[in-house]
């Protein structure tokens, strides 16, 4: 795993043929290795231990929510692209008799399935917002979470840095516009000394989420103009274009609207996160540092094994 | 023009804002606009004036006011001729 040139794909044999990841079939969705794993386990701890001093809720969600919640969020006019529901099977003997001789006959099976009420959740937050809402009225001086889920995004990749199905961590901050800028602003700068401290090449950018379509451009130039998004970026599959591994939002009112996240006086709360890609993460380290964890440069090991 | 913008505003459910109470001038974010009515007041225009705004154009600046709107759809139109 030298530093030098290579493309996404080189990378991502090299993972394979280091027992980094394992191929499943899928582009985009890997068996991970016990090493790989720990890596992410001492991440995880090194963010929640930078995170205590603000004493977070701390929620671990499941990769699957309520699709209902997701319809109301607004996902899908931003991103219907990347969406994913699950479908199952809901019919009787004669139309299982039915799914079972279309398959025997390489035909698309898939239509005698139905919608669940679930969906692949997209992002760690979205499951959040309806369960604070759910609580009553948000106190002064705001509400903070930290969160954990497995996340869906449908965009088969052979950039190992794009997963279909990856971790993601995320502090969410729920309060008046200048409480949570101001706990975007300590991230922005905690973030970056955190991934320094892990001898990673890394800058802050003004970014864009990828929204859908030629609306999704306006939503994008909207975004960039109102510097609602920054992504930290380091180096994973190519040196020209670095990887997004954290990313410092600010949705304005927008979830306080749509899920009616009000103070006791009943003003609109504002909220921002902070997202971490844990298996960019963990690439990255494996990238820059090696593929053996004992060989990491001794300060890289002191952070995250020793503390 | 503007009125055949104007109407179009009116005509939009989205929107939390009565276009009449606004000049051509205010600023349509200030009043309430949100981004996704934003699309949804681009879409409507270039259907209505038969046009596609390039992708320089589709910012915030060129939707904040009746009067911005205006001024895009014409130059698209100059461009065209």
């Amino acid at each position: 795993m030298d530093t030098g040139t290579f493309t996404s794909k080189d990378l991502l044999d090299k993972l394979f043929d280091n027992g980094i990841l394992f191929e499943t079939g899928v582009d985009g969705l890997y068996g991970r290795s016990g090493m790989f794993e720990e890596v992410i386990e001492r991440f995880e701890r090194l963010v929640t231990r930078l995170g205590a001093v603000d004493k977070p809720t701390r929620i671990h969600f499941p990769p699957g929510m309520s699709r209902a919640t997701l319809e109301k969020s607004g996902y899908m006019k931003s991103f219907p692209q990347l969406a994913g529901c699950v479908h199952s099977f809901m019919g009787g003997e004669r139309d299982h008799a039915k799914l079972l001789g279309m398959m025997d006959a390489g035909q698309d099976w898939t239509e005698l399935q139905q919608p669940t009420e679930l969906a692949l959740t997209p992002a760690a937050c979205y499951p959040l917002y309806p369960t604070v809402a759910a609580r009553g009225p948000v106190p002064m001086d705001g509400l903070l979470f930290e969160l954990s889920s497995y996340c869906f995004r449908h965009e088969p990749s052979q950039d190992p840095a794009r997963m279909q199905l990856f971790r993601m961590r995320e502090f969410v901050c729920i309060g008046t516009a200048d409480h949570v800028h101001a706990f975007r602003q300590s991230w922005l700068e905690r973030g970056k000394a955190m991934v320094e401290s892990l001898e990673l090449p890394c800058e802050l950018d003004l970014a864009n989420d990828p929204f859908f379509g030629r609306g999704g451009k306006m939503l994008a130039n909207n975004q960039r103009d109102q510097g609602l998004k920054f992504e930290l970026l380091i180096p994973v599959s190519s040196q020209e274009k670095p990887t997004a591994c954290l990313s410092f939002n600010y949705h304005q009112d927008h979830f306080g609207q749509t899920w009616g996240l009000k103070f006791a006086d009943g003003s609109l709360c504002h909220s921002a996160c902070v997202g971490f890609g844990l298996e960019r993460v963990a690439l990255a380290l494996f990238r820059h540092h090696g593929p053996d964890v004992n060989a990491w440069p001794p300060a890289v090991r002191a952070v995250l094994w020793d503390a | 023009m503007i009125n055949r913008i104007r109407a179009l505003f009116a005509r939009n459910e989205a929107l939390s804002f009565n276009i009449e109470t606004l000049s051509d001038h205010d600023n349509l974010y200030d009043a309430g606009m949100t981004s996704f009515a934003s699309v949804q007041i681009m879409l409507a225009i270039e259907e209505e004036f038969d046009t596609e705004f390039p992708e320089e154009m589709l910012t915030r600046r060129t939707f904040a006011s009746l009067a911005n709107i205006a001024e895009a759809v014409s130059k698209l139109a100059r461009q065209a001729v």
